[in-house]
């Protein structure tokens, strides 16, 4: 059944990850062959699905419209996003919606390099909504799970041999030299902000 | 194989012939294109040409044909005690398999070849049937439970189907079967609904039903077509994805916006785009929990429920601590 090509899993990222995401590669020569994002916990990303609080937009565009975007997550790290004439709908609800508010966003990485030779990564959006906190506190914890599951992933491979690491946790390794703690503290903090929240409720009269 | 001594015979021995190829012939016409003169020629040659005993014929043609398909000698109908199997297990084409099944449903058959189809049933679901009319079977009554033994499965596009033919023996089962759903539960944000979704236009043709592109249809050409809601959505739980399909129904069901409201809508913006526009803004990026029918690679949204109620993090956060 080749014909129809899979569609791209939307992966769950905090921003502190995939922020720290540089290498991009392909799995074919073809030209129009999905160009993937590597993960630092060792895992491609041709999409991404995140929820957080928008916090800023801003047409940074010279010539023609170009929309900047600030999605904040729990645990204040960022996603930046942009917008312009072939993504018009993303576009028009950057232009349209007044921050603050909980958007989600399906979206593909994108790359780029900086003047100093850094690697930056963004979001070109394919569709932004606007959503409530409960659907925002889902994908945290949905987002935690996928984390931890990639996390252990990624450990096992210290004990396992060779043959049996999984290929995107090998080329992690091999692409960067961060630590997955920090991953790891994202997550667990992203979801003690859930339980505050919740203990605020609770003590307010 | 005694040599044949006067006409009579020899009109006997060739009926035989005939009769070897037309059971040959029945034990592969679910498997090969043949008919029954390609197999009485090849046992001719062998016996008329090379004078091979037809017990020696019938063996090395049923070799050929069994070389030709792709089949073991054991999976030949009358080749031995079949499994027993059920209908969630069908998982392969061209088996021979016995099952104990409900019929559940009969459908008005479109082809005289035909003598039945319709729904089998056990516990672990349904799985189509059909029942070839030279096959000279029994009639198959709705509500009842049969044994079914020397079943060959099927498969187009996906979904697996038994064919009873003239090997198939259908005996009355003194039991009540409780027939399971095979509906498939998936879960997860909405990530796109797809073009050829909000108010699309159908074929207007009989039998055809076919989602009009620019006002054409791919078999009909041009034509008016009729309004209709869909929904052709992906639900993705950042492991995997799921196509779901909502009909008219489950669309204004999820949606809220009936067939009538979209028309307006259309109308007064002078563009179909705009219902499908409002249908995203609503429910995109959201997570559903939606339960139906499998087909092909689709669910057919039968419930939909929105996974809006409060998350548990304690969990989670246990585990997240623990690595």
């Amino acid at each position: 059944m080749a014909a129809v090509p899979s569609r791209e899993v939307a992966r769950r990222v905090f921003a502190r990850e995939f922020n720290d995401a540089s290498y991009t590669f392909k799995e074919s020569d073809d030209e129009r062959a999905p160009v993937y994002l590597l993960l630092p916990t060792g895992e491609r990303a041709n999409r991404i699905f995140l929820v957080g609080t928008l916090t800023e937009t801003e047409d940074v565009g010279e010539d023609s419209e170009y929309w900047q975007g600030r999605v904040v997550d729990p645990n204040g790290d960022t996603f930046f996003m942009y917008a312009g004439q072939y993504q018009p709908d993303a576009a028009s609800m950057l232009r349209e919606l007044e921050p603050p508010a909980y958007v989600s966003v399906v979206g593909k990485p994108r790359t780029y390099e900086t003047d100093d030779g850094e690697v930056n990564v963004s979001v070109r959006p394919e569709s932004i909504t606007t959503v409530g906190e409960a659907t925002r506190d889902r994908w945290v914890v949905e987002t935690a799970e996928r984390t931890i599951d990639r996390i252990q992933e990624y450990q096992a491979a210290e004990t396992e041999d060779g043959a049996a690491v999984d290929e995107y946790v090998r080329m992690a390794r091999e692409e960067y030299d961060l630590s997955v703690e920090n991953y790891r503290r994202a997550a667990t903090e992203a979801l003690e902000s859930l339980e505050a929240d919740d203990e605020q409720v609770e003590a307010s009269p | 194989m005694p040599p044949i001594e006067n006409d009579a015979e020899a009109v006997r021995a060739m009926t035989d012939l005939r009769t070897q190829a037309e059971e040959i012939h029945e034990q592969f016409s679910d498997q090969l294109e043949i008919s029954v003169d390609d197999v009485h020629e090849r046992l001719e040659t062998l016996v008329e040409e090379y004078k091979v005993p037809v017990d020696e014929a019938r063996r090395s043609v049923t070799s050929t044909y069994l070389d030709e398909a792709g089949m073991d000698r054991e999976e030949l109908s009358g080749g031995g005690g079949n499994e027993q199997v059920q209908v969630s297990d069908v998982d392969a084409a061209e088996e021979w398999v016995d099952l104990t099944a409900k019929v559940v449903e009969l459908w008005e058959p479109n082809s005289d070849a035909v003598a039945q189809v319709g729904l089998l049933g056990d516990e672990t679901g349904t799985i189509k049937f059909t029942k070839w009319s030279k096959s000279d079977l029994p009639e198959l009554e709705d509500g009842e439970v049969y044994h079914l033994r020397n079943v060959v499965t099927d498969e187009y596009q996906g979904r697996f189907s038994v064919k009873l033919n003239r090997t198939t023996v259908i005996e009355d089962a003194d039991e009540e079967i409780e027939v399971g759903d095979d509906d498939t539960t998936v879960e997860g944000a909405l990530v796109d609904i797809q073009s050829g979704s909000g108010l699309i236009k159908r074929c207007p043709e009989e039998d055809c039903t076919r989602v009009l592109q620019n006002g054409r249809c791919s078999e009909h050409g041009e034509a008016e077509g009729e309004f209709d809601l869909r929904i052709k959505g992906v639900l993705d739980d950042g492991e995997d994805v799921h196509e779901v399909i909502f009909d008219k129904a489950a669309t204004e069901d999820f949606t809220g916006i009936t067939l009538e409201e979209a028309k307006e809508m259309a109308m007064d913006a002078l563009d179909t785009t705009v219902v499908a526009d409002k249908m995203r803004k609503e429910t995109l990026g959201r997570y559903y929990r939606v339960t139906g029918p499998t087909f092909s690679r689709y669910v057919l949204a039968d419930e939909v429920e929105e996974l809006d109620g409060p998350v548990d993090a304690e969990e989670t956060l246990i585990k997240a601590r623990s690595i």
